[in-house]
């Protein structure tokens, strides 16, 4: 039993992270260097809206892109620079603070804004929605894949 | 100010001939921005369209077959409410519109949703508005009764 135990153990162990496909693997390397805009999305909501919670979901598999893209997003922020205002308000401080990342390579910000006593109340994370393949063929999603690898 | 140069800058670049920044809490300041139609060269008045009817919404796809899931989400949220009397506007066949109206609104992604003119938001507002009620109320302001408040009355 023991011996069969180990085996399955081994491999496991030796990736970093299941999702990825093995080609992408380089053991030398910070895993996180292969995802610089989810990176820069963590850094930069963290800097400018100094949250209690933050979540940063890379979406992009669920929709018609190709493997590893930094194309779609989903964001959770709980902050209490939220506190009395309206979702709107809060929205558009997330999408200023990702202004840059939106005008190039993100294609799809999906966004949860919640103040420390919403989350408190309700610590969930919303669903996103099957995708409808509008991405596919779409040329404007084409040059932002592009310029998210450049 | 940066904000309102950079934003004239980008529409000049568009072919929009006039265009006024929303103030950061959502109101606008002027009632047009016009862009040109690559197809048929004629002015948009972006304004105008979503002032012409109660609920507007820019998606990708239409009402009928949406082309992404959460243009789909706000076309069937305001099914549930029975809200069917919409302008829907496809940004897919416009590449001037998709652009413009991320402009206009000052919002940079698709669905955008306009209540008697005035923005409302993305998916994610919208389905945060049905789930904790605030929708219904709204609609009401629009003179709309939501077929939930009428499904809720009837089975008292």
């Amino acid at each position: 039993m023991l011996p069969t135990v180990l085996r399955c153990v081994r491999p496991i162990s030796t990736s970093l992270a299941l999702s990825r496909p093995v080609a992408h693997f380089r053991p030398h390397m910070d895993p996180d260097q292969s995802r610089p805009v989810e990176r820069s999305i963590t850094t930069k909501l963290t800097d400018k809206l100094k949250p209690d919670h933050l979540e940063v979901h890379n979406e992009s598999h669920m929709h018609a892109v190709p493997p590893g893209s930094e194309s779609h997003f989903r964001v959770l922020v709980v902050s209490s620079q939220f506190d009395g205002l309206p979702l709107i308000q809060r929205h558009r401080l997330v999408n200023e603070a990702l202004k840059e990342e939106l005008s190039s390579c993100v294609h799809a910000l999906a966004i949860q804004a919640k103040t420390p006593e919403q989350w408190g109340s309700n610590p969930s994370l919303a669903k996103s929605p099957p995708c409808m393949g509008g991405s596919r063929g779409d040329h404007t999603v084409e040059e932002k894949l592009k310029a998210g690898r450049e | 100010m940066n904000s309102l140069i950079r934003s004239t800058a980008k529409c000049l670049r568009t072919g929009a001939a006039v265009y006024l920044p929303r103030q950061t809490d959502g109101r606008v300041w002027s009632a047009s921005a016009r862009f040109l139609c690559a197809a048929a060269d004629v002015p948009k008045d972006l304004g105008e369209m979503v002032k012409k009817d109660k609920v507007v919404v820019f998606m990708k796809g239409t009402p009928a077959q949406p082309m992404c899931g959460f243009s789909n989400a706000v076309v069937q949220i305001l099914r549930m409410h029975g809200v069917d009397d919409y302008a829907a506007y496809n940004v897919l066949e416009d590449s001037e519109l998709r652009e413009g109206v991320k402009a206009f609104s000052n919002w940079p992604t698709i669905p955008q949703v306009y209540f008697s003119g005035e923005f409302v938001g993305g998916c994610d507002i919208l389905l945060q508005m049905h789930q904790n009620g605030d929708l219904v109320e709204e609609l009401k302001k629009l003179g709309i009764s939501s077929a939930l408040l009428k499904a809720e009355e009837e089975s008292k």
